[in-house]
């Protein structure tokens, strides 16, 4: 079974569709017209968090929003300066929590997405299929045994736990997108690799690895964001002790039984999204970059 | 077997780490929480270490499955449940691949400022889950919501109580879902579409093909892999898909799909009910892998490979 995920992450911006006829004024309009109302629901929402978080709690809530009123970087003091529950452990905490598991998601991955695309061995199908089918996983059934062994393992708790437990739903889906990635990569140049004396492994390592850098940067990307925005496993799996929880987990002081503290909960939720956004467009650039390795394609 | 091993060692190699984890991770978890739906385990007769106590949960057979098969209301009246489930993930995938579909193909023409459109309609896919559901709850509230607002501000002066307990808390939450996923459609179709080769296109002018026409036996065929590969992971992501119901409107039956209720039943209540959790995963599993399977063979029945 071939899943075509090669095309999940090629991107090519820059190559341009075929040249038609040249558009009329009114068809040029009307696509300007919907690509700027999409863009517009896209930011919106965004926006509106990014004008909320300067308002006061009592001033979110308001029947007739505004997009001023009594505007000021209170919330934002605030909450860095940890009025408002250990936010910078939070974030250290995500941060951690996430980056470990795009380093780990991104090595397992590439290494079995290599595999997968250059090697033909006995039971690389089922591999491939059970990828599939780990992403059917429910985690309502794995939950409770899988609190059970990390607790076998030592791992409750823990934040390399809390990794591995990511890397099973970041490591199929990346495989996918990185064997189409290897795919693109003309097999010639393995095997020029393997005449000039270099292992299976040193292919990989020295030749492969620098060429698949965007499709590289997609996966890490991906498994970054898996790590950075879950909230279950989060939840079951830190202690419930205020300086392990993750920005998920923590975030949620602000919504609280019967009231929610609105601006607050803004100016943290733009704190959470900036790096997430931030790693976001440095994969913009390298995509970008990346149109140079659609040369090599064979 | 020695020559087995020497052609092949070192992509065992390169796979065995992957193995290992998800063995651990998931198919040993998979296989206990298989054998859980067989017993009446919770929170009160787990093996707990913490507090040096063994299990004493015991088996009871299909108990779980009958309770809730039979779609008993206190086992989260599962064949209702399953009903919407499915409203829900086709909705939000129809729409995100309708929606998707549409920006790639605008995307993929040559327009001014296209590089900006694109960062622009990629955003909720960078902006995590979880903050998505918090804005769109604030921008959905009844009173001060600002879609409220909007709508009383052109006329309407009824709008919906969103995120009460009706049905439009059901239309809310596609509506969140579908903005959140919309962008991973349009990427992958995007690069669908770049790798249709433009000479095909060109033919079919010279033959006097309409636009309609070129979309039709080009363009549709062109993405016949990538489409296959990303709707059938959309339907599995939806299907399972948790944190945007539960954030947005926590237990409310309107909303109320396969998972969210699994997770009810874990982690709310005075005793956590692992066994039902556990039972509500192995039948959600069942119908994916059922409809997985149906899934290909439709496709291979059009003469698709995989």
């Amino acid at each position: 079974m071939t899943l075509d995920a090669g095309s999940l992450q090629v991107v090519r911006p820059d190559r341009v569709a075929p040249k038609r006829k040249a558009r009329s004024k009114g068809a040029s309009a009307a696509l300007h017209a919907t690509l700027a109302v999409a863009s517009l629901i896209a930011v919106f929402p965004v926006f509106w968090v990014l004008v909320t978080s300067f308002k006061p709690d009592a001033r979110a809530v308001e029947t007739t929003p505004k997009l001023v009123n009594e505007s000021s970087l209170d919330n934002y003091t605030r909450i860095l300066s940890g009025d408002k529950g250990s936010f910078l452990t939070w974030f250290a905490n995500s941060v951690t929590i996430a980056l470990m598991t795009t380093v780990v998601a991104v090595f397992l991955s590439a290494t079995t997405g290599y595999a997968a695309s250059r090697f033909r061995f006995p039971g690389k199908r089922s591999l491939m299929m059970s990828f599939l089918v780990v992403q059917m996983f429910p985690f309502a059934v794995l939950i409770v045994p899988l609190y059970n062994i990390l607790l076998t393992l030592g791992l409750q708790g823990q934040q390399f736990g809390l990794v591995l437990v990511y890397c099973t739903t970041a490591v199929p889906f990346c495989t996918y997108m990185l064997k189409g990635y290897f795919d693109t990569v003309p097999a010639d140049i393995d095997e020029a690799g393997r005449v000039d004396g270099l292992s299976p492994f040193g292919v990989f390592w020295r030749l492969i690895l620098p060429l698949a850098k965007p499709g590289l940067a997609v996966t890490a990307f991906y498994a970054f964001i898996t790590a950075w925005g879950e909230v279950a496993f989060a939840s079951a799996f830190l202690s419930a002790a205020d300086e392990s929880k993750t920005l998920a987990v923590g975030l949620q002081v602000f919504v609280q039984q019967n009231r929610t503290e609105w601006g607050h909960l803004a100016a943290a939720s733009i704190l959470v999204a900036i790096p997430a956004v931030a790693v976001f467009y440095l994969v913009q650039k390298f995509l970008v970059a990346g149109v140079a390795s659609g040369a090599v394609k064979g | 077997m020695r020559r087995f091993l020497e052609r092949h060692w070192y992509a065992y190699a390169m796979v065995l780490p992957v193995v290992v984890v998800i063995a651990v991770l998931v198919l040993y978890p998979l296989a206990q929480g298989v054998f859980f739906t067989f017993t009446n385990i919770n929170e009160g007769n787990i093996a707990n270490p913490v507090l040096d106590r063994a299990a004493t949960f015991v088996g009871v057979g299909l108990r779980n499955y009958l309770n809730v098969l039979s779609g008993d209301p206190s086992f989260g009246s599962f064949w209702s449940t399953l009903v919407r489930t499915l409203v829900w993930t086709f909705s939000c995938v129809f729409f995100h691949y309708t929606i998707g579909l549409g920006l790639a193909l605008l995307l993929n023409r040559e327009v001014k400022g296209r590089a900006v459109y694109r960062v622009l309609l990629i955003l909720p896919w960078a902006v995590p889950a979880f903050i998505s559901a918090f804005t769109w709850k604030y921008m959905f509230n009844a009173q001060y919501g600002i879609i409220n607002q909007a709508l009383r501000a052109i006329g309407v002066d009824n709008p919906p109580v969103w995120l009460g307990q009706n049905d439009w808390a059901l239309v809310a939450v596609v509506i969140v879902n579908v903005w959140l996923g919309v962008p991973f459609m349009m990427v992958a179709l995007l690069g669908g579409l770049q790798a249709i080769p433009g000479d095909l296109y060109e033919a079919a002018e010279v033959d006097g093909a309409t636009p309609w026409q070129r979309f039709r036996h080009i363009t549709l065929p062109g993405l016949r892999s990538v489409s296959s590969t990303v709707v059938l992971l959309g339907i599995i992501w939806t299907f399972n898909m948790f944190a945007i119901i539960y954030l947005i409107t926590g237990p409310n039956p309107n909303t109320r799909i396969l998972v969210t209720y699994a997770f009810e039943r874990f982690f709310s209540g005075a005793s956590r009910d692992y066994a039902i959790a556990s039972t509500y995963g192995v039948l959600i599993l069942s119908v994916l892998l059922v409809f997985a399977a149906v899934y290909r063979r439709a496709l291979r029945k059009q003469g698709e490979v995989w």
